[in-house]
């Protein structure tokens, strides 16, 4: 790269005045952004700043609705993927843009030249998946891959097409550690070799150690231009957020000797082809502590949320207890009667329903629990939409929900947000013991910190949480102790201030747990 | 020719139409979407390629007229479904109640013709070997055509590039989208391929089974090929393996009736439709046969994204 000031040779990309409004809001609004050969740009911003509608519009899906894309210091018109391939622009989606019922080497073949023979493509994407350090087989039904192989694929089919300018959205949020730092290094092979990595994350420590210059968005806006290395995490956040992040705040374990939740020698078959078999899990959690489970996706743990929560039963009723009841053959509602709450990983169409008003989602959740306050009529069941309307709206202050008009759908919201409401929802109710299950998946800083803020309170408030994230910097905020689980088994908890992210993430990547102590009062599982 | 191989030829005879609707409309489905009205387009074939021979004189040019009814009707599938995006349950119901209707307004005057009998087609040489001689080599133009359209669809399907972006927007539109495979396109394509497929059945039924024109002669036969698009699990020679079962067993039921076997003749009639439910019920026993198979976006709208 030359030093010669203001030619616009040396930009590969540069972004002027580019707009795009949906209805009323103003999605990106004039977004300046210039990209360098052999450069690593972060792309930062809060969920609803702009950021996924601006990498949209740079990859041909979305139409801009002004302002211009020069490529190479010329004007061009993105109008579809196709050309933005063409161009050299390639991308790996946050939510994989995967085929599930074809091969590896089939999903990749759609992407590429058609007079390319599968078979070469597959030996291709062999090579150059071991190259690069991501290795794959090509023959593998995607719908058989864990999280993290279906990232690979994503990678390598992106750069199989030789692209100059690559796009990450959220890559490593389903890595463990290891295999972030993997990808790092294919990153920085990757800059070596001249290519420009546009890079979104909500990871600013990642941010700051791999990425050569920052553009924060906030509201459409681009509000900074840094460099991220001389920034510290904290104002990064804060640049994000345009304020202050509040750090969370824990206290030492206060776990007293009552156990509210007790799950004993639970093994549950996998109901599915593409489902994890639970075995022997035990675990206990006690009033006042936040119990976290680690793991990389597809390990069981959505599985142990299904089983903890009542929506699979387990075999017989006693390998599980809430509060000493055991609960092992009743479903949901009763969990919910004796004090239990729970928050899946799915906010659309698990956590709430979308197409419903928020206040509907409040009755769903709690017609059982809170029949008193939210049913009249006796056996009519008549729903008391005062109440209803007024406890919603309790949780959308206390939780400092976002959002347009007085009742909004769901699907209206943005994911952090919702998702607000859904942990805000089931705070309410004062959970004597809450399980969540990815609390923070694809929030942004500001919400996260908020949720996790409210998962430590309600722990020292005298419940039992237990978090299960693939988030580390999560768990460390908020657990006491810490257990990890791997293809259905879970590592026995270890107090979080004598567990390091090095050993997680070797048992993440399932190294058998010899030389471990035993956490206190449980037996190490020695299977 | 002897008892077993009549049977066997008129197994492969009943079998045939099932043959040509299912395989049209496995690609339908393999597309991701629905379309139920192979009865009201099979019905339509069949009035149309009986006129179209009456008034010609030809076979030849009635199976060409019942391929084009049936692509047209399909064709006001794909512009209400695809380009309107209306309920493709809704619209495929619709298009059988509108041909069952419209087939019996235009054949009216048809009634009662004799009609004129699609000729047989023999293959030199190998028609004469014993037993399948006849049955496999002896038969009319849509038999043959029945076996290619199944080893070309098989081809097409997992050896083409084509056939790879087909399957790949039946499993996820919106990404197929992204990539930049025409759905929309690919999709008019795969319904007009179904319909022509079911018009042809529609001809064999008129031209061949029963040469002439009675209302409603499809019978069910379209429903029957929807049953065994799930039955085969979208894969074409499993298709052609459970169109030859219910061939046989609804020419069975024939066979067992003129024997006298004392069961009521309405319960063997139904024979063919209880084998239809009992096969479905246990296909969908095996998950993961379905969940690899089964087209993920079938019948659910798609609007790109601008």
């Amino acid at each position: 790269m030359q030093a010669s000031a203001t030619s616009e040779g040396d930009r590969l990309l540069a972004l002027q005045e580019l707009t795009k409004t949906f209805g009323s809001l103003r999605a990106c609004d004039g977004v300046d952004l210039d990209i360098r050969p052999g450069e690593i740009h972060a792309l930062l911003g809060e969920n609803g700043a702009g950021k996924s509608t601006l990498v949209k519009m740079l990859f041909g899906v979305l139409a801009p609705d002004g302002g211009e894309i020069r490529w190479k210091g010329s004007p061009v018109a993105i109008t579809s993927p196709f050309e933005a391939r063409q161009l050299g622009i390639g991308m790996v989606f946050q939510h994989f843009s995967l085929f599930e019922a074809l091969t590896v080497a089939e999903n990749i073949a759609l992407s590429l030249d058609e007079t390319v023979s599968i078979a070469r493509i597959a030996d291709e994407a062999r090579s150059l998946s071991q190259a690069y350090g991501l290795p794959l087989d090509p023959f593998a039904h995607v719908a058989d891959l864990s999280v993290g192989e279906r990232q690979r694929i994503e990678i390598v089919r992106t750069l199989l097409q030789k692209p100059e300018l690559i796009i990450l959205d959220e890559p490593t949020s389903v890595l463990t550690p290891q295999e972030a730092d993997r990808l790092f290094e294919t990153l920085e092979t990757l800059r070596g070799e001249g290519k420009s990595i546009l890079y979104i994350s909500h990871r600013l420590d990642e941010v700051r150690r791999i990425c050569d210059r920052a553009t924060v968005l906030r509201h459409g806006k681009v509000v900074a231009a840094c460099d991220p290395r001389a920034e510290t995490v904290a104002s990064l956040a804060g640049l994000m957020v345009g304020g202050e992040v509040a750090t969370v705040t824990n206290s030492p374990n206060a776990g007293t000797d009552q156990a509210l939740l007790e799950v004993a020698h639970l093994s549950l078959p996998s109901r599915s082809p593409f489902a994890v078999t639970l075995r022997d899990i035990d675990l206990t959690v006690r009033r006042g502590e936040v119990l976290a489970i680690a793991g990389v996706a597809g390990n069981g743990q959505s599985e142990l949320f299904d089983a903890l929560s009542g929506e699979v039963l387990a075999g017989t009723p006693d390998v599980i207890r809430i509060g000493g009841a055991a609960v092992g053959q009743k479903g949901i509602t009763q969990r919910r009667l004796l004090g239990a709450g729970f928050v899946p990983e799915e906010r659309h169409g698990h956590g709430a329903v979308s197409q419903m008003r928020l206040s509907d989602n409040m009755v769903l959740a709690r017609h059982r629990s809170d029949a008193g306050t939210f049913l009249a009529g006796g056996i009519l069941k008549v729903l008391k939409r005062g109440a209803i309307a007024k406890a919603a709206a309790r949780v959308v202050d206390a939780m400092d929900v976002r959002k347009s008009g007085d009742d909004p759908h769901a699907s209206a919201l943005s994911g952090g947000n919702l998702q607000k409401f859904i942990v805000g929802r089931e705070l309410d109710r004062k959970p004597v013991l809450l399980v969540v299950n990815q609390p923070t998946w694809g929030v942004d800083a500001g919400a996260a910190s908020r949720i996790r803020q409210a998962l430590v309170d309600l722990a020292r408030s005298g419940s039992a949480v237990l978090v299960i994230s693939q988030d580390l910097d999560e768990i460390f905020e908020v657990a006491h102790r810490i257990a990890v689980i791997h293809h259905g088994r879970l590592s026995a908890p270890e107090p979080a201030a004598s567990m390091s992210r090095e050993r997680i993430g070797l048992l993440m990547g399932g190294a058998a747990p010899d030389g471990a102590s035993p956490g206190p009062g449980e037996a190490a599982d020695a299977h | 020719m002897g008892l077993f191989e009549a049977i066997l030829f008129s197994v492969m005879t009943a079998a045939t139409p099932l043959v040509l609707a299912a395989i049209g409309e496995l690609v339908v489905e393999r597309s991701g979407v629905l379309n139920l009205g192979v009865e009201g387009m099979m019905i339509m074939g069949a009035v149309v390629a009986f006129a179209g021979a009456q008034l010609s004189g030809s076979a030849f040019v009635g199976v060409l007229c019942g391929l084009l009814a049936g692509a047209a009707f399909s064709l006001l599938f794909g512009f209400l479904t695809l380009t309107l995006v209306a309920n493709q349950v809704a619209t495929g119901l619709a298009l059988t109640i509108l041909g069952l209707g419209l087939s019996g307004m235009i054949g009216e005057r048809f009634i009662g013709l004799p009609g004129v009998r699609l000729p047989v087609l023999n293959v030199p040489g190998l028609s004469d070997v014993p037993i399948v001689g006849r049955v496999l080599f002896g038969q009319d133009l849509l038999f043959y055509l029945s076996i290619a359209l199944v080893v070309g669809v098989a081809w097409f399907l997992f050896r083409t590039r084509a056939g790879l972006k087909l399957r790949a927007i039946g499993d996820n539109h919106g990404s197929a989208h992204a990539l930049g495979v025409p759905v929309i396109r690919t999709r008019y394509l795969a319904v007009l391929f179904g319909g022509a497929c079911a018009g042809l059945a529609g001809a064999h039924l008129s031209l061949v089974y029963t040469p002439q024109w009675v209302e409603n002669m499809s019978a069910g036969r379209g429903w029957i090929a929807l049953a065994l698009v799930v039955f085969a699990s979208w894969r074409p020679w499993r298709l052609l393996a459970g169109a030859y079962l219910f061939g046989a067993v609804s020419i069975g039921q024939l066979h067992a009736q003129a024997l006298g076997i004392g069961i009521p003749s309405q319960f063997m009639s139904m024979l063919p439709y209880l084998a239809t439910i009992l096969v479905l019920v246990l296909i969908s026993m095996d998950r993961r046969l379905t969940l690899i198979n089964r087209p993920a976006s079938l019948a659910q709208p798609f609007v790109p994204e601008r």
